[in-house]
């Protein structure tokens, strides 16, 4: 069984209150590492066997269609063991 | 003249919406989102709510229910489609209208009376208006913000396709204070604040929401 992991983060330019927020809530507690957040989306989508490039396209197309919005929102496909 | 009223799961303002249609002179239609059907209606008004319970994106997954394939392929012959809150996101994620809404920026949601103006009244909605007319309608959502690229947004202001802004401090961080745009034809409306919970002064803050309902029937008297 392998997992095809989908990423979806907003694009650089679209305001992200929400990343935003977390960034502003990190100091609060005493973490003071971030220069910004940005927060996003991760889809974890078990298939049987071993993907095949072919599968890998539909699952790229689903993200394009469905599980991200290209207006707003960038994503990346990985395939995890 | 019949208007049809989308419910989704989730929807909650589809009530309002057929009555300000029927208050507006129209004979309002109600359309199941399973439903390949659009029981041969002149307009289409995609009302407020959580459809699907605004899973992964709000209007993300309404917009593949079986009556939006209708509705998309209508709207692309100019039918006349307003999508108000839930609805203008449900368009943005069709494509029928470009950018789209994201969470407001303050993350509040926010329910108040709003006040607005009518920047483009020649749209099959806002042709009841007079041109720069400001009205005052409610403003309920988390996820009012209008984004787009600066492209989009440079196309929509040269195109005069911004039909309404919010008046004052802006509410959730739209672009240009945008409260409402309209496609290339004019007869695809979106729209943030909500019309139809002011068709009149009992149970609303005007009755200037009005002109939304009574602008679809000057359309289609031209």
């Amino acid at each position: 069984m392998a997992k095809i992991v989908v990423d979806v983060m907003l694009k650089p330019e679209i305001l992200d209150p929400q990343g935003n927020a977390v960034a502003s809530a990190l100091p609060r507690l005493g973490f003071n590492f971030a220069k910004s957040v940005r927060q996003g989306k991760r889809f974890e989508i078990e298939i049987e066997g071993e993907p095949t490039a072919a599968q890998i396209a539909e699952v790229e197309k689903a993200a394009e269609v469905l599980l991200s919005n290209p207006v707003i929102e960038n994503f990346v496909v990985k395939v995890e063991k | 003249m019949r208007v049809g009223v989308i419910t989704f799961p989730g929807t909650l303002d589809d009530r309002d919406a057929a009555r300000a249609v029927v208050v507006g002179g129209a004979e309002a239609v109600s359309l199941w989102h399973g439903d390949a059907d659009l029981k041969s209606v002149d307009a289409v008004v995609l009302p407020g709510g959580f459809s699907y319970g605004d899973y992964l994106r709000c209007g993300a997954i309404s917009r593949f229910a079986p009556v939006m394939q209708l509705v998309i392929e209508a709207a692309n012959k100019g039918m006349p489609v307003l999508g108000i809150c839930n609805g203008f996101q449900v368009l943005c994620e069709s494509h029928l209208l470009p950018g789209a809404l994201t969470r407001n920026s303050d993350l509040h949601f926010l329910c108040r009376d709003q006040e607005i103006e009518v920047v483009n009244n020649q749209t099959a909605w806002t042709n009841s208006f007079k041109l720069g007319e400001k009205i005052v309608i409610p403003l309920k959502n988390g996820e009012g913000s209008f984004q787009c690229d600066d492209q989009t947004l440079a196309m929509l202001e040269g195109e005069g396709r911004v039909i309404a802004r919010y008046v004052g401090e802006n509410p959730n961080g739209s672009r240009n204070l945008i409260a409402g745009i309209t496609n290339a034809k004019g007869n695809v409306v979106g729209l943030m604040p909500h019309p139809e919970h002011a068709i009149n002064e009992l149970t609303g803050p005007s009755a200037q929401g009005l002109g939304f309902f009574t602008s679809i029937l000057n359309a289609m008297v031209k």
